[in-house]
């Protein structure tokens, strides 16, 4: 069965606060915080992400500013490129992929009842900017 | 250890031993002063279980080579790692001080001394080509003693080839742990910094 999945297509911009229940693909740009608990997001080769994410997996073609946080893994393509830190308990950076930032795979206790690590609140070394409204997808 | 053709499996006589000491300290934290390699961060990150910060020195100089900014890179070093005073067990640097002027391996040198927290090491390579060569040779970790060696172009020439006087002088504040002169001239080093305790 296929799995629900929305896009964020290339002229569509967002400022503020992304969040759902499917899985979503960003061809477009995001600033500010971005949220799928439960789904994957994957930041196509035209994306432009600056934002702190959330996910069950991510997955890097195009190019993110900020802290990524992943309760499966993190996976950053050729020619994707991420600034900021990653805590994902796997974590994949293919030959030709740009990274600077910190990687922690190490498994952290949950915080009291969540099953995500303490450090998805931790602040980004670069700030996004965030002054729009919620944007569910 | 020899710079190495591309895919060549060379043996690391000092990993081993850097690695224990990452192992042996909890919630370790490595800096690492190369490019961001999968196959380290893998290995590093799930094998050894620590953090690992990316500082990719190559890519800077790369950066500062092509925009005729070589003579800025020293004090930009000056400012580099001001969070990690005596925050950070271990530290890779590769060849990178083969690449540098003697200005910036001084400021450099000074800057990772204060970084390590006492009792952590510091891994360097030195004299593992040739002056003025432009390639930069990635070591992908394959096991505890073994790197696989690849190379990539460099916008930035080899600047001194350093002796072992200047090696120990460049690190003062660190003990010398261990260090091996290969048959290749690669000279693989291993500091600690002293632990009061």
């Amino acid at each position: 069965m296929r799995e629900d999945s929305a896009s964020i297509g290339k002229s569509i911009v967002i400022k503020g606060e992304v969040s759902g229940s499917e899985n979503l693909t960003i061809e477009g740009q995001v600033e500010g915080k971005i949220e799928l608990r439960d789904h994957i997001l994957t930041v196509g080769s035209t994306g432009h992400v600056q934002a702190h994410v959330a996910a069950k997996s991510i997955i890097v073609l195009g190019q993110v500013r900020g802290n990524l946080t992943a309760s499966e893994k993190v996976d950053i393509r050729e020619k994707g490129s991420v600034e900021g830190d990653i805590v994902a308990p796997r974590v994949a950076i293919a030959d030709g992929a740009e990274f600077r930032g910190s990687v922690d795979m190490r498994r952290k206790e949950p915080a009291a009842g969540s099953e995500w690590p303490v450090d998805v609140r931790t602040e980004a070394r670069t700030p996004a900017s965030a002054n729009g409204e919620p944007v569910s997808v | 250890m020899s710079a190495g053709l591309p895919g060549d499996l060379v043996t690391s006589r000092v990993l081993a031993t850097f690695l224990s000491v990452v192992s042996s300290r909890p919630a370790a934290e490595v800096v690492d002063l190369g490019p961001a390699l999968g196959a380290n961060i893998a290995f590093l990150g799930e094998r050894i279980g620590c953090k690992i910060h990316v500082e990719d020195l190559y890519a800077e100089l790369d950066r500062h080579a092509q925009q005729g900014t070589l003579d800025r890179f020293t004090e930009l070093l000056a400012e580099r790692f001001a969070g990690f005073d005596e925050r950070i067990d271990a530290i890779l640097c590769w060849d990178v001080f083969d690449y540098l002027a003697p200005a910036a391996a001084g400021v450099l040198a000074g800057r990772l001394v204060q970084a390590l927290r006492p009792g952590g090491a510091l891994l360097a390579f030195f004299g593992a080509g040739t002056l003025g060569e432009r390639r930069y040779t990635r070591y992908v970790i394959e096991d505890e003693s073994h790197f696989r060696c690849r190379v990539s172009n460099a916008a930035c020439g080899r600047q001194q080839v350093l002796q072992n006087r200047d090696i120990l002088r460049l690190f003062t504040g660190l003990d010398l742990f261990d260090s091996l002169l290969l048959k290749s001239g690669v000279r693989e080093v291993l500091f600690r910094k002293p632990d009061p305790q």
